[in-house]
């Protein structure tokens, strides 16, 4: 396959982002996570360091929890081909507010690069388009990004989905906060919730 | 031969009536918005309840760990949540129940079992049988109710310590109660 022209995750991730206004960003365990952070640390940066498979559940429990707010999971393909079946559970639910952007190299980055479903046959938009999810796009340029960006903040036409192919570059590691009693109860507390 | 006496089921369906209805009732109490769930034939008439509810939101899942990740989202966002499944769930869910000790959070969940107390199926009984070991070696703490008689009772303290004390709960509702699935009238 071409690996020609691939975008660059942080490019992506910062451009997303840049407007995000209140918006709560979930981030995949690994690159997903340091990318967001790179963006620049928020009171809603929801970081995830393990629970593979489960940030796209993570956003939908958020989404139907805060239906006036965006909700932006960016995760990986591998993170994403682990809880798949989440796709057809959002795709049951149609959460207006909820978008997931999968930044998908093609390979397990973090553990030595080997190479995940979506380099040969899986198709992750198709897949997501079939659960029900009919916003479901591939991008492969910076433009298709800049037109996509706004569209988070229309929490009424979602669920929507995109794969962003990206280059498999290594990048340094940007390490957010991991405590996760911290990051949950500074969102909590960010949307007006008190600790117990 | 599988033997069975027809009385056991008739008072089955006598009690089937009033403790899923207590449940409810509870979580209503303790203002529980979303409801993910695994069908189970025990949790039927509670899931029918949550489905016509206006306050809860019955949220259909593919496999039983998607639940955990959702309440770990769900509480995030202001909102408390239980998990509906059956025993055979609780081992699909064994990495993502690591939600509830770093997050902390005020983690609830109703496994109706199976795979004990007059089980016809043996596929049902290896993880019925690790069912409570699972648990508490995650760090979640069980509570059981056999008898119609005290799932009120059991219920409220499983509510209780997991949304006021933020200390993660599996009620295991036992097949005794449930009744024993009839495969052979």
């Amino acid at each position: 396959m071409s690996k020609t022209n691939l975008l660059d995750r942080r490019a992506v991730v910062s451009h997303l982002l840049a407007n995000r206004k209140g918006a709560i960003a979930v981030g995949g365990l690994g690159a997903s996570t340091y990318d967001i952070a790179a963006a620049g640390d928020n009171d809603r940066n929801f970081y995830l360091w393990g629970a593979m498979g489960g940030a796209v559940m993570i956003g939908l429990g958020l989404a139907l929890a805060q239906p006036k707010l965006p909700v932006v999971v960016i995760t990986g393909d591998g993170e994403m081909l682990m809880g798949m079946g989440s796709l057809a559970t959002v795709g049951l639910q149609q959460p207006g507010n909820l978008s997931i952007i999968v930044l998908d190299n093609e390979c397990y980055g973090e553990t030595g690069g080997q190479v995940s479903h979506t380099a040969s046959t899986a198709d992750l938009v198709g897949i997501a388009r079939a659960c029900g999810i009919a916003d479901a796009r591939a991008m492969t340029t910076m433009a298709e990004v800049e037109v996509f960006a706004p569209s988070l903040q229309d929490i009424a036409a979602g669920p929507r989905f995109a794969s962003v192919k990206i280059d498999g570059a290594n990048l340094e590691r940007v390490l957010s906060n991991r405590d996760a009693t911290f990051i949950v109860n500074r969102l909590r507390g960010s949307l007006g919730f008190q600790p117990i | 031969m599988h033997a069975r006496a027809d009385a056991p089921s008739e008072q089955a369906a006598e009690n089937a009536a009033a403790w899923p209805e207590e449940i409810f009732a509870i979580l209503q109490r303790f203002d529980v918005r979303q409801v993910p769930y695994v069908p189970d034939a025990g949790h039927s008439q509670l899931i029918e309840r949550v489905l016509a509810s206006s306050s809860m939101r019955g949220i259909a899942l593919t496999t039983e760990e998607e639940g955990v990740a959702l309440l770990a989202g769900a509480w995030a966002g202001g909102q408390r949540g239980v998990l509906l499944m059956q025993s055979s769930g609780v081992g699909n869910c064994i990495n993502m129940l690591s939600l509830t000790q770093i997050f902390r959070f005020p983690f609830l969940t109703l496994v109706t079992m199976r795979g004990e107390w007059g089980e016809f199926n043996p596929w049902q009984v290896p993880m019925g049988s690790s069912t409570q070991a699972v648990f508490e070696l995650s760090g979640i703490k069980v509570l059981r109710a056999s008898h119609p008689q005290e799932v009120h009772e059991v219920m409220e303290a499983a509510a209780s310590q997991a949304y006021n004390a933020c200390t993660p709960t599996a009620l295991l509702l036992s097949q005794r109660l449930i009744g024993t699935k009839v495969f052979v009238k």
